[in-house]
């Protein structure tokens, strides 16, 4: 029904992206690494830069405002495995980043009462493992149920994570704990590199972190991991039947969101140092769920680019936290209307992988056979129709407005 | 800076010591309680209090219920929906010249009809903003035959808009407290006071309840509400009007959410701040499931065994642990009966 809407929206301007992305999927993998290297070396440098119309300064320290878009990105990142590529909502993300920052202050901060103070990077891999079990331990019961249920249960995980924090005594609710472990290193001159009124150090190890997870990612993405993700989230009753242990995998992309929750919980309680009840509210996890809508649902780079607007522009443009929740409520209302694929599309050419193999085995004659999977999902009515010769996948999902 | 006398190797291995890990797991100050005898005590007390507020749960409960039988959708933003209630007798009260603080001298008769009038008004501000809630945000998203998770996505963000904009409009502090009837204790059962406002809301709510039952088993538009739920494309060939079904679906919970709210601010005057919906609309949603989600019977005693059991709770564990009792119910159930004790499907309830 909308087919014709579709043609006549922009074509000049959709034809350029889609050149541009069909040109980019068109590129091996170490020569797409090696065009990133610019970019992310640009990154890092944004800081120092510190072009005038970008900063956020004088209201904002820029460095500071840079690492806390970094931290949303990687929770953006994490949350995406869950809700972009398994397609399950994870209403109560916020509660991994507490635990995370939690697992920090318990074995780093002198008010904790397990009394031993660990460096930071040995923490690291041991709150990404804690969280890792606590995304197990929700998922285990919660994962068998319908995909509304999980929402709702998962909305109440955050908020008992929160009330544990306000009323389990060891954790020391609203005094927190203080002087938390960060990073060691010193620069030449002598001041450290990562303390809590520079974030400079932080912003550059949040942006090392965050292309590591992302290369980790882009790998489990193509991996047979990846793909049963995206055949749960396509149609979870076709996945069981092809064979797809969901359940399974399910459990896996809690696992691994978690994991990276955790860890972007460890890295915000290195920078901040502090750590108390007050930062985990579930509304949080409602911004989180924005970023990754915003950005795109099952697009890495989408959902970077949507955390960063997410924290970014309210520090750039000034606006009261209060306005911010009500911006991005009404931003997830009017982008599921609007334009459900979020600013950057889904990167459909995941779903073609097996195609090309395909057609690479057996010639392009045969590349009409395996289709499945696109097949089903443009039945849903989202997708449009692509012949079995252009690039499958590199349109966005959804194809324009 | 960290002192830079700890080594790797060891760090690690007293990671899993257990001496580090004992401060944690054997912590002996009552954070937690597990007070039996208060629980044996207030075992009445707690039951009847907690019909009343599982009289409330219900009311709220029944809007989910309601909606997710009709669309299986969970309307997220039907907690808002309950806070823009709360707030319509709020103002109401602020507008019939009542004071925060002060109890009001009137007689009993006008004080009834006062509260009666707040309710009326709160039950006209729900049902409109359900149904425009509706409009708004859900229609849209069905005219595009979006997927399920754009539903619920949406749902949240119209959730955090609508609670957003009371905080602007209302700032997010409580509102003072206006308690129009004082609770006093009109008989005893089993030693446990009775109050005027339990009995009140409990015989209304179960009025309401017995109302909305009978509008759905009973009247046409009822009859269109559960055809819709069974089987909304053959609802519509037999000439059904899905879209106005659903209106009258939203309307509804709106207007039983508008009267759980008039009996919450009786029963919790400080009550009526931005974000008191949140926790219970997950609590109702939470009775819904627990009676059997889609089911309207389901919800009135899911509702009521979800007060009560709070209430036990509550004197068991500590005050502290209330909310968390009603959050490791919904997992529980979900993990072991997730069609909920009465079962599911609106449809299915006397067809």
């Amino acid at each position: 029904m909308t087919d014709t809407k579709r043609s006549e929206a922009g074509p000049s301007v959709r034809a350029r992206f889609a050149a541009v992305s069909h040109w980019w999927n068109g590129q091996s993998r170490p020569v797409q690494w090696a065009y990133m290297v610019p970019v992310v070396l640009f990154l890092l440098a944004l800081p120092v830069l510190n072009p005038p119309i970008i900063t956020t300064e004088p209201y904002t320290d820029f460095p500071i405002s840079l690492f806390n878009a970094a931290v949303f990105a990687l929770i953006a990142i994490g949350l995406n495995v869950v809700i972009g590529q398994a397609g399950l909502l994870d209403l109560g993300y916020v509660g991994f980043f507490a635990i995370g920052a939690y697992t920090a202050a318990l074995l780093s901060s002198p008010d904790s009462e397990l009394g031993v103070r660990y460096p930071w990077l040995v923490i690291v891999p041991i709150a990404m493992v804690v969280t890792m079990i606590s995304g197990v331990i929700l998922g285990t019961p919660t994962l068998r149920l319908r995909g509304d249920y999980l929402a709702i249960v998962t909305l109440g995980f955050g908020e008992i994570v929160r009330l544990l924090a306000d009323n389990v005594d060891p954790l020391r609710g609203n005094r927190g704990f203080q002087n938390i472990a960060r990073p060691g290193g010193e620069f030449p001159d002598g001041t450290p590199i990562f303390s809590q009124t520079d974030a400079l150090g932080f912003y550059w190890l949040a942006v090392i972190i965050i292309v590591i997870v992302l290369l980790f990612m882009g790998n489990l993405e193509r991996s047979r991991v990846g793909r049963a993700w995206i055949a749960v989230r396509e149609d979870e009753d076709a996945a069981e039947l092809s064979g797809v242990p969901t359940y399974r995998f399910k459990i896996w992309a809690f696992a691994i969101g978690a994991a990276v929750g955790g860890l972007s919980g460890t890295l915000f309680a290195a920078q901040v140092g502090y750590v108390n009840n007050q930062r985990f509210d579930v509304t949080t996890s409602i911004l989180y769920l924005a970023a990754v809508v915003l950005g795109g649902q099952g697009n890495k780079v989408g959902v970077i680019v949507g955390a960063f607007l997410v924290s970014y522009i309210p520090d750039r443009f000034q606006f009261e936290p209060q306005y911010r929740f009500l911006v991005f409520g009404i931003a997830l209302i009017v982008l599921m209307i609007f334009r459900p694929q979020g600013l950057l599309g889904m990167r459909q050419h995941l779903l073609t992988y097996g195609r090309q193999a395909y057609r690479k085995l057996f010639g392009a004659g045969a590349a009409v056979a395996p289709s499945g999977l696109s097949a089903s999902s443009r039945a849903r009515g989202d997708l449009p129709e692509t012949t079995p010769d252009d690039h499958a996948g590199t349109s966005p999902r959804g194809g324009g407005e | 800076m960290r002192a830079p006398d700890a080594p790797g190797e060891r760090v690690i291995s007293t990671v899993l010591d257990p001496a580090v890990l004992t401060p944690l797991v054997v912590h002996t100050e009552a954070w937690i309680n597990f007070d039996v005898g208060l629980l044996i005590d207030r075992f009445w007390a707690n039951t009847i209090n907690g019909l009343a507020y599982g009289s409330i749960y219900a009311l709220v409960a029944l809007g989910y219920t309601l909606v997710y039988g009709v669309l299986q959708l969970i309307n997220f933003a039907h907690s808002e929906i309950f806070v823009i209630g709360v707030f319509g007798v709020y103002l109401t009260f602020l507008g019939l010249g009542f004071e925060p603080g002060a109890l009001p001298n009137l007689p009993l008769a006008a004080i009834i009809l006062d509260l009666i009038l707040a309710g009326i008004v709160a039950m006209v501000v729900a049902g409109i903003a359900a149904v425009g809630l509706e409009r708004v945000a859900y229609r849209p998203l069905r005219r595009r035959n979006a997927p399920r998770l754009a539903f619920l996505i949406t749902a949240i963000g119209a959730s955090f808009a609508i609670q957003q904009v009371i905080r602007i409009v209302r700032g997010s502090n409580p509102e003072g407290t206006i308690r129009l009837l004082p609770p006093s204790p009109v008989f005893t059962i089993f030693g446990a006071p009775v109050t005027n406002l339990q009995i009140v809301i409990i015989l209304a709510s179960i009025a309401m309840f017995v109302v909305a039952d009978q509008f759905v088993n009973r009247s046409r538009l009822g009859r269109g509400i559960r055809a819709v739920a069974q089987d909304p494309a053959t609802a519509t060939l037999m000439g059904v009007n899905r879209e106005r079904v659903i209106m009258i679906t939203f309307l509804v919970g709106g207007v039983l959410a508008g009267v759980a709210a008039l009996f919450y601010l009786m029963t919790i005057p400080q009550g009526a701040v931005y974000n008191g919906g949140f926790l219970l609309g997950i609590k109702a949603f939470t009775a819904a499931v627990l009676g059997g989600i889609g089911n309207l019977r389901g919800a009135l005693l899911g509702g009521l065994i979800l007060g009560v059991a709070e209430n036990y709770g509550q004197s068991l564990f500590g005050g502290d642990w209330r909310d968390v009792v009603a959050f490791v119910l919904l997992v529980l159930v979900l993990m072991f009966r997730p069609t909920g004790i009465l079962g599911e499907s609106l449809a299915r309830s006397r067809a």
